[in-house]
C-alpha cells in the first residue's frame, strides 16, 4: 500500500494584504513505489505542495488521502505520529540533530517509535552501512561532509520504514559526485524496499533519474510525464 | 529518555563559554547564599540556644504569672505534677525555679535585684553557672549563701564572706528579709544580667519568701527533645495539666527575640531574592538564546515525528542541568569552608561584639551546617530553573513548524 490521492488541493497564504495562492487546485495520485520528481520554477508551489503532503502544512481547501486516511483531518498529535510512522523526510540542508552522532540520529527516529535500544542501534548501523558510511557512525554531523550528511539524512528517513519519502531539493547543496551517489542510493532503496520517493527539485540530474516528472507552475500541475 | 538527556546535555556544551558563565553565576549565587544563610541561621541557633538555656523550651507557671510576675502567682511543686509533665513523650527534664525580686543592701549601697532560687544539681549542668564563677564557690543544695553577679558585687563593693541584706515582699504579702553570706561571684557577659541577677538555693528562697507554704515555686522549666512545633507541644502539656497552669513556649514568652530573628531572617531572604532574581535573568538569557538559535532544529525534530511534549522535556532538562551544575558546584565549594567556620566561628570585636553580648550571646560569628540551608538553596535554584524553562516550554508547545523551519 502507500497510495497518495490528492484532490482539489489549494493553499492560500492570506497573512498579508494580498492573498497568495501558492497551490491552486491540484489533483494527483501517486502510487506505491514511484520515484517522482516535482519540478518547477522558484515560487511555483513545489515546496508548499510537498509540505502539505508531508503533513507539515494544512491545505486551505481540498484533501490529501494516504491509504484512505485524510491527513488534513488528523489532530496535531496523531499527525505527528502519522509522520513518524509513514513519512520520511530528506531536507535540502540535511537538518540532522547536530549533537547526536550519525548512528544516534538514525536511531533517534526508531526510539521515537518505541523500538528497543539494541534493535534500533543494530538497524541504524545496517542503514548507515547501506548508505555507505558504516565507518563514520560515531561522527557528529559537523564532522561529516555535505554528501555524507545527506546520506545520514536518507538513512534517518528510511529508519522508520516509511511508506514514502519526501525529499525537498535533496541535492541542492551537493557536488556532482555526491549527487549521483545519493540518487543511485535512493534508486536502490526504491527498488529494494519499494519505498515511494517524491522529490521537489530544480536539478536536471534528479529529473534524469526520476521515472515520473510532475511540473508545477503557479500552483497548478502543468505537465505530468511518466517515463518508461 | 536517555536520548532526550543526551540531546539536552550535549546541547548545553555547544556553546561551552556561555554555559560555563551561566553555571558560574549560579555557582556564585549558591556559594554566597549558603555563606550568608549559614551565618544567619548559625546566629539564630546561638540566639535560640542561649534563650532556651536561660528559660527552657517551655515554662509552666501558675495561671497569669507571666503577665503579673507576682510572687502571689506561685504554685506548689509536687512529684505528681512533675510526673504529669514528664508523661509527655518529648519532655527531657523538668526543673523548678523560684524567681522573685528583692532589695539588696550592703554598707551605704542599695539596689534592686532578681533572685533566682534554684536546685543547683539540676540547674548547673544545663546553665553551666559555675563556669562563670570568678570568685568563691557555687551553691550547694541546702546552701544558706548567695551567689552574686559581678556587676552587682561591684556596685555593692561586696566580696566573698561579706553579708548582704535582702528585703522584699514574700508570698501573700509577708515581709521577706534576711542576711546572706556571699559565697560566690559570677561574671555574665551580658551587662543586663551581670548587674541584676543573684542565685540562691531553692530551699533558702522558699524559707525566706514563703515560710508558711512548703515547696512553693514560680516556674517549672521544661526542656524538650526537640524544639519544633513548640506551641503545639505547649498546648499538649497544658491539656495534661489543666487550666490552673499556664504553659508557654519561649517564643511566646520572649516575642522580642522572635521578632528580631524574624525581622533579620526576612531581610536575609530579601537579599537572597535579589540575588536569585539576578541569577534567574542570567539563566533566562542563556535559555532564551539557546531556544531562539535552535528554532529550526526544533521544527525538524517535530517534523520527523518527535512529540512537542518530549521536546519540552529536553529544554526543561537543559535548564535543570544548568541549575544543577551550579548548585552542586556551589555546595561542594562552600561545604569545606562552612564546615571549618562551623568548628572555628569568627571571633567578633568592637561594636559587633558588644551587640552580641547585649543579646546574651558569645561574641562569635557562628555558622550553621543545617541540611535545610543546603536543600533550600537547591530548591530555590531548581524553582528558578523551572520558571525560566517556562519560556522555551511554551515556545516548543506553540511554535509553527514551517515558520520555524524558515528561520
Amino acid at each position: 500500500m502507500g497510495v497518495i490521492k490528492i484532490s482539489n488541493l489549494h493553499k492560500i497564504y492570506d497573512e498579508s494584504k494580498i492573498p497568495v495562492k501558492a497551490v491552486n487546485g491540484i489533483d494527483l495520485t501517486i502510487k506505491q513505489g514511484e520515484f517522482t520528481a516535482i519540478v518547477g520554477p522558484s515560487g511555483s508551489g513545489k515546496t508548499t505542495f510537498l509540505n502539505m503532503v508531508g503533513g507539515l502544512d494544512v491545505p486551505s481547501k481540498g484533501k490529501i488521502e494516504i491509504d484512505g486516511i485524510n491527513i488534513g483531518n488528523l489532530p496535531p498529535r496523531q499527525l505527528i505520529d502519522y509522520r513518524l510512522n509513514n513519512i520520511g523526510f530528506v531536507f535540502q540542508a540535511y537538518n540532522l540533530i547536530p549533537v547526536l552522532t550519525a548512528q544516534e540520529n538514525v536511531a533517534f527516529i526508531m526510539q521515537l517509535q518505541g523500538k528497543g535500544k539494541n534493535e534500533r542501534n543494530k538497524i541504524a548501523r545496517e542503514l548507515l552501512e547501506t548508505v555507505g558510511i558504516g565507518d563514520k557512525i560515531d561522527r557528529r554531523p559537523g564532522d561529516l561532509s555535505g554528501g555524507q550528511q545527506q546520506r545520514v539524512s536518507v538513512a534517518r528517513a528510511l529508519a522508520s520504514k516509511p511508506k514514502f519519502i519526501l525529499a525537498d531539493e535533496p541535492t541542492a547543496n551537493l557536488d556532482s559526485k555526491s549527487t549521483n551517489e545519493l540518487l543511485d542510493l535512493m534508486l536502490k532503496m526504491n527498488k529494494e524496499l519499494d519505498t515511494t520517493f517524491i522529490f521537489s527539485t530544480h536539478d536536471q540530474r534528479v529529473m534524469d533519474k526520476a521515472r515520473r516528472i510532475i511540473t508545477i507552475d503557479d500552483g497548478i500541475i502543468t505537465s505530468d510525464v511518466q517515463k518508461n | 529518555m536517555d536520548t532526550l538527556f543526551k540531546i539536552a546535555w550535549r546541547s548545553l556544551w555547544r556553546n561551552k563559554r556561555r554555559t560555563l558563565i551561566t553555571t558560574a553565576s549560579v555557582f556564585l549565587a549558591v556559594f554566597l547564599a549558603l555563606f550568608m544563610r549559614s551565618m544567619q541561621i548559625g546566629s539564630y541557633e546561638i540566639m535560640i540556644n542561649s534563650v532556651v538555656t536561660e528559660v527552657g523550651h517551655i515554662q509552666v507557671h501558675d495561671s497569669g504569672y507571666w503577665e503579673s510576675k507576682s510572687i502571689n502567682d506561685s504554685f506548689v511543686f509536687s512529684k505528681s505534677l512533675k510526673e504529669k509533665i514528664e508523661s509527655h513523650e518529648n519532655v527531657t527534664s523538668v526543673i523548678p525555679r523560684f524567681e522573685t525580686f528583692a532589695l539588696g543592701s550592703f554598707g551605704e549601697m542599695t539596689k534592686g535585684l532578681m533572685i533566682q532560687g534554684i536546685v543547683p544539681s539540676m540547674e548547673d549542668p544545663r546553665k553551666k553557672i559555675s563556669n562563670k564563677l570568678i570568685e568563691g564557690r557555687f551553691l550547694t543544695e541546702k546552701d544558706n549563701g548567695i551567689v552574686l553577679a559581678e556587676g552587682l558585687a561591684s556596685y555593692f563593693n561586696i566580696g566573698i564572706n561579706d553579708t548582704i541584706a535582702l528585703i522584699g515582699s514574700g508570698y501573700q504579702g509577708i515581709t521577706a528579709a534576711g542576711l546572706f553570706p556571699v559565697v560566690g561571684i559570677i561574671k555574665y557577659p551580658v551587662p543586663k544580667l551581670n548587674n541584676f541577677i543573684a542565685y540562691m538555693s531553692m530551699s533558702k528562697v522558699q524559707e525566706v519568701f514563703s515560710p508558711y507554704h512548703s515547696n512553693l515555686i514560680s516556674t517549672l522549666v521544661v526542656d524538650l527533645r526537640d524544639g519544633d512545633n513548640l506551641a503545639h507541644k505547649a498546648d499538649d502539656i497544658n491539656q495534661i495539666l489543666g487550666t490552673k497552669y499556664e504553659v508557654l513556649g519561649w517564643r511566646k514568652m520572649l516575642p522580642d527575640v522572635v521578632q528580631q530573628i524574624d525581622g533579620d531572617n526576612a531581610g536575609g531572604i530579601f537579599m537572597l531574592a535579589i540575588l536569585y532574581i539576578i541569577v534567574a535573568f542570567g539563566i533566562f538569557g542563556t535559555i532564551l538564546m539557546m531556544t531562539l538559535e535552535r528554532r529550526k532544529e526544533f521544527a525538524i525534530m517535530v517534523a520527523v515525528g518527535m512529540h512537542r511534549r518530549k521536546l519540552a522535556i529536553v529544554v526543561f532538562f537543559e535548564t535543570i542541568f544548568i541549575g544543577m551544575m551550579g548548585v552542586i558546584a556551589g555546595i561542594i565549594a562552600s561545604l569545606p569552608l562552612l564546615k571549618y567556620l562551623y568548628h572555628h566561628p569568627i571571633p567578633l570585636q568592637g561594636e559587633m561584639a558588644k551587640m552580641m553580648l547585649e543579646f546574651n550571646m558569645e561574641p562569635f560569628m557562628p555558622f550553621s551546617l543545617d541540611t535545610y540551608i543546603f536543600s533550600n538553596q537547591g530548591i530555590a535554584i531548581f524553582a528558578i530553573a523551572g520558571l525560566t524553562s517556562l519560556y522555551p516550554i511554551i515556545y516548543v508547545v506553540r511554535f509553527r513548524i514551517l515558520r520555524a523551519m524558515r528561520s
